[in-house]
């Protein structure tokens, strides 16, 4: 707790003096602030999912070109100056890491979560990812091809996970309801 | 750069513990602290990778506890002093004076809003080359065994290994070069598959591959009779 409120002191600090020199706009933390506790966040990534299974055309258009499928978006938040998507099926697991930093598609899924940037994670999914997809609850049989993307460049990914089954009914607007965060860093599977 | 962040494959560190964190900040200093960062962007440092070695540059003991926006503010603050921007002296002063009036900065008032968006497009970092790439889809290719004592994007856990070419990304600024100064330097990209038996030998697990994304120069064509798995 101590550690922490010596880093909120210091950030303060910078903050303060940055402003006083005129090279902190006075709101712009206030305004980022705002732009990721409010507007970005893992419910686009979700959008789009849901988009992907119930339009062939757009899925097609998304694990070919994703940043022409969603130029229309106009996502703001950064950290996708390339995107790929890469679809989980019945017969390939895709999940993805930084093992170097914590590279993640902010514009698409907001920030990552405390566990994608802690050493467990980084370190272990690219060795044993089968054992790390188990402490998230996810079993896969032994003939499933698991594939770890490590984002170590610009490059940032987003996992298309599986429709659930038993959800034919449901429009976009309800499918987007159950797609998680998790799923579309691939440690998890929807059902 | 050989130092605790690149931690791809290092033992040790447990379970992973799963959070279901909320959307966003989770306290307001790591806002200030992403806010700060991207506005220095341009005046105390060049590029994302320039802020990414300082991070690593930080020891590895506080790397490992200071959690990842107490890494930014270490990073942040180290290229803030190197830059000249600020002086140790005057940032000890303004800690000791906000220690002892320690009220939250009072409210603000709102700013263009659009002002990170064009940071953001200052720190584009596709560089498109004239060069036609050595290397195309499907083709064997082995990385660069030995390390950097500089910013690298090449896992030491990938360094002399065989993968595969899995795909083509054009050019983008180097970070082995932008990291230091040069943010002009570009190089093709490419998503390059390894097996894990290949990484990490008997103990890899069967059915299962990585895939990075390499610059053309970590990468060279197999030796002749050089056969790795």
């Amino acid at each position: 707790m101590g550690e922490v409120n010596h880093q909120a002191l210091r950030a303060q600090a910078l903050e303060e003096l940055l402003v006083e020199k005129g090279l902190l706009d006075p709101g712009a933390v206030d305004n980022i602030v705002t732009l990721y506790n409010e507007r970005v966040g893992p419910m686009r990534g979700a959008g789009l999912v849901a988009r992907a299974w119930t339009e062939p055309e757009f899925k097609q258009a998304l694990l070919e070109d994703a940043d022409a499928a969603i130029a229309d978006y106009e996502y703001e938040g950064g950290e996708i100056q390339k995107l790929v998507v890469v679809e989980n099926t019945p017969d390939v697991h895709n999940v993805v890491v930084c093992t170097l930093c914590s590279c993640y598609p902010w514009a698409v899924l907001g920030l990552p979560p405390k566990w994608y940037k802690d050493p467990a994670y980084r370190s272990r999914v690219v060795r044993e990812p089968r054992a790390v997809l188990k402490e998230f609850g996810t079993e896969l049989a032994d003939d499933v091809e698991v594939r770890v993307w490590d984002s170590s460049a610009e490059v940032r990914y987003l996992v298309l996970p599986e429709r659930p089954q038993g959800t034919e009914d449901l429009d976009a607007g309800d499918l987007a309801e159950l797609v998680t965060r998790d799923s579309m860093i691939g440690v998890t599977r929807l059902r | 750069m050989d130092s605790i962040h690149d931690l791809g494959g290092k033992l040790g560190f447990g379970e992973v513990a799963p959070t279901n964190d909320p959307v966003g900040f989770l306290e307001r200093w790591h806002g200030a602290v992403f806010a700060m960062t991207f506005s220095s962007g341009g005046t105390a440092f060049g590029s994302g990778d320039q802020f990414r070695h300082a991070i690593e540059r930080i020891d590895p003991v506080g790397y490992l506890t200071h959690g990842y926006y107490g890494r930014w503010l270490g990073g942040l603050e180290t290229l803030l002093l190197e830059s000249e921007t600020l002086t140790s002296t005057e940032i000890e002063e303004k800690v000791r004076q906000v220690d002892s009036d320690p009220a939250p900065a009072a409210a603000r008032p709102s700013a263009t809003p659009d002002r990170f968006t064009e940071k953001y497009r200052d720190l584009d970092a596709r560089r498109p080359v004239d060069t036609v790439p050595r290397f195309q889809e499907g083709q064997v290719v082995v990385t660069r065994s030995t390390p950097s004592i500089g910013h690298t994007r090449l896992p030491a856990y990938a360094r002399g290994k065989q993968g595969t070419i899995v795909a083509l990304h054009g050019g983008w600024v180097l970070p082995d070069a932008s990291a230091h100064g040069n943010v002009d330097r570009g190089d093709h990209l490419y998503t390059v598959a390894f097996d894990s038996g290949e990484l990490w030998g008997e103990a890899g697990e069967p059915g299962t591959s990585t895939r990075l994304d390499l610059f053309e120069s970590y990468l060279h064509l197999p030796a002749q009779g050089e056969a790795h798995g």
